[in-house]
């Protein structure tokens, strides 16, 4: 089976839940009051999750006529592409997001663009890491100093 | 109105007040390229800048350059990264970045500034001429005829429906609404879909959408292929625009200027409708191999968003000087302004203090000439960007990418989403399932909830769609503009 067709299924799942869901289960703490309007919180949902079921199906059976064209990356040859890095990269902005509260926002910003370029094959420590350093300091300074939006510097234990 | 405009002319043209809008264009254009940092969020930010200042006429002539500025920032990042930081320069992307994969980044940035200037100058000189007639206009807009006006700014998901797209396009304008339905509606008052998860309260947030639906998928994509934006053609700081495209742009721009001026002149529409809009009507209008070409680097479907986003913002002025109603969050935010220099907008501020009135409509002018002036020699080294090596590019791309979603939200657990969402986005652009139309479904969905409901509560029932004839009006339009150009390609077939 084709991906879109996977993808649809997976959106056929997702819109029976939100279905079920607007159909069966959020009117039941709905107000008395609330009752006697003529459209309830429940109402677009429900429209919607008609829509989508109807979409997702008609993607699924392949109602719908068309070449199957492949995009500028065909995803069947994955293993033709650099898909180690991007896999990496993605994994190196989830460990951003978990470390920059703790770890303060200095130390985490300017780790993930050493660590980002390293991975992308960038070997001149030398460029990297004062580049790093200018950009996440360059940042912080106005995003916090100037803005006025509060990101912590430094990590927890240090109490910033 | 000679004489106003003389006052306000007057008053703009002062030496601290050219200096003033040349500060506030510079920085709302900087910052407003952060994703992220929208212009609500930069006026805000420049409030006490501005009270400071004592005098409102300058005042208010520095959060006007800094609003001009920070739209055309917004569009920059659009252009350049795919990283839309706001709902008004989402569809500036849809062609403005594959320009930029073309190598033609200065061309679009040069286009989108053109634009933008026309834009705001002709919605300057519209708000003129027209600004006390229109805001009785504005009145007669209700519930049901917004809610018509957002069907009307979704039919802009037509131009992504091609040959065998019809459905997923739909498919991904309905996910894009059932996302918008997650939260706390204005309506309601009621959490819904949240399975009991606290941030999920105020819904998913507009950036990190944007930034994985559009951004994410992007950068990882030129990981796994690496392409030379800066290298293709070598044109990527050519500013220059041929006769031919000018000729080509100029009908668009002039078209877009009135009706994105009239789109923003309605409070709650604003910027991000009218591009949209601006966007569909182009595309429907346009003969029909320039039609193929809309999402894949048309001038005319850069120009047209551009143009109606800035008019638009122009627009918002109205119902706020005249009437003393903020039409966006935007305005809501210089209202406040206006207050806290105790000046009252509203039918009279153009009666008792018609230098404020002329010298805010002057400073547009003002603004828009000096955003053009220093932002056109400025574009070649912004377009510059893009050719910084990969391995530096990407990861600036990606911190860019979380920290508009941090910002926004300051939740850390809105960068996880955001690496979430952009797997999805990732997988959904691996199937060609067009993505503009699930941005599109999210940002109207809520407005269009609110409304729908609102006149459903109002009229006991859809017999509203009869009793409002523009209600009416607008959503054969809708229809139309949804259903004339899927059937003319089956046609052409």
């Amino acid at each position: 089976m084709a991906l879109d067709r996977w993808i649809a299924l997976c959106l056929l799942g997702l819109c029976i839940l939100y279905g079920y869901t607007a159909w069966f289960t959020m009117d039941a703490s709905l107000a008395p009051f609330m009752r006697r309007n003529p459209i309830w919180p429940s109402t677009f949902p429900k429209v919607l999750s008609v829509l989508g079921i109807s979409a997702s199906f008609i993607i699924l059976i392949g109602l719908e006529k068309g070449e199957e064209k492949i995009g500028e990356i065909d995803h069947r040859r994955l293993g033709d592409y650099f898909l180690g890095q991007a896999l990496v990269l993605l994994g190196l902005m989830v460990v951003y997001a978990l470390c920059l509260r703790p770890l303060g926002f200095l130390f985490s910003t300017s780790a993930f663009l050493i660590v980002g370029s390293f991975i992308l094959g960038e070997r001149k420590l030398h460029v990297m890491i004062p580049v790093a350093f200018i950009a996440t300091g360059a940042v912080w300074y106005l995003v916090q100093e100037v803005l006025g939006i509060f990101l912590r510097p430094l990590p927890i234990f240090v109490g910033v | 109105m000679l004489e106003g405009i003389l006052i306000g002319l007057q008053t703009a043209l002062s030496m601290q007040n050219l200096l003033v809008v040349i500060g506030g264009c510079l920085i709302g254009t900087f910052i407003g390229m952060l994703p992220g940092l929208g212009p609500m969020s930069i006026i805000a930010i420049m409030i006490p800048v501005a009270i400071t200042m004592g005098d409102p006429s300058a005042a208010l002539i520095l959060l006007a350059g800094v609003y001009y500025g920070a739209i055309f920032g917004g569009s920059t990042s659009s252009i350049l990264l795919n990283a839309p930081g706001v709902a008004g320069t989402v569809a500036s992307s849809f062609d403005g970045y594959p320009m930029s994969r073309q190598g033609k980044a200065g061309k679009a940035l040069t286009i989108a500034a053109i634009a933008s200037f026309a834009g705001g100058t002709i919605g300057a000189l519209l708000l003129m001429i027209f600004a006390p007639m229109l805001s009785s206009v504005a009145l007669l807009f209700h519930s049901p005829e917004y809610f018509a006006l957002m069907v009307v700014g979704l039919s802009a998901i037509a131009a992504f429906a091609g040959p065998g797209q019809v459905t997923k396009a739909l498919m991904m304008t309905v996910l894009g609404l059932i996302m918008a339905t997650v939260g706390e509606g204005a309506l309601f008052n009621l959490p819904r879909f949240t399975g009991g998860i606290m941030d999920l309260q105020s819904g998913f947030g507009f950036i990190t959408l944007a930034m994985a639906m559009f951004a994410l998928p992007e950068a990882i994509f030129l990981v796994l292929k690496p392409k030379n934006l800066g290298a293709d053609g070598g044109e990527i700081k050519d500013l220059r625009i041929t006769r031919a495209e000018a000729r080509a742009i100029a009908p668009v721009i002039g078209r877009q200027s009135v009706q994105g001026f009239f789109i923003g002149v309605l409070p709650g529409a604003g910027a991000t409708i009218a591009s949209f809009l601006g966007y569909a009507v182009e595309r429907n209008i346009a003969p029909k191999h320039e039609q193929d070409e809309f999402g894949k680097g048309s001038i005319k479907g850069l120009a047209a968003p551009e143009t109606a986003n800035n008019a638009a913002c122009t627009g918002s002025f109205v119902p706020l000087l005249t009437l003393g109603i903020p039409g966006s969050g935007t305005t809501a935010i210089l209202l406040g302004a206006l207050i806290a220099l105790n000046v009252t907008p509203g039918p009279r501020l153009m009666i008792d203090e018609p230098q404020i009135f002329w010298a805010v409509i002057m400073s547009m002018f003002i603004g828009n000439l000096v955003l053009l002036v220093l932002n056109l020699p400025l574009i070649p080294y912004i377009a510059k960007l893009l050719a910084i090596p990969r391995n530096y590019l990407i990861p600036f791309i990606l911190f860019f990418t979380l920290m508009g979603a941090y910002i926004g939200q300051n939740n850390a657990t809105e960068l996880l989403m955001l690496v979430g969402f952009g797997i999805c986005g990732i997988a959904l652009k691996f199937a060609n399932y067009p993505l503009p139309p699930l941005l599109i479904g999210f940002i109207l969905g809520g407005m269009m909830e609110d409304n729908f409901s609102r006149s459903m509560q109002l009229y006991g029932g859809v017999s509203f769609v009869l009793e409002r004839p523009m209600t009416l009006g607008l959503l054969v339009i809708a229809a139309g503009l949804i259903i004339v150009p899927i059937l003319r390609t089956r046609l052409a077939k």
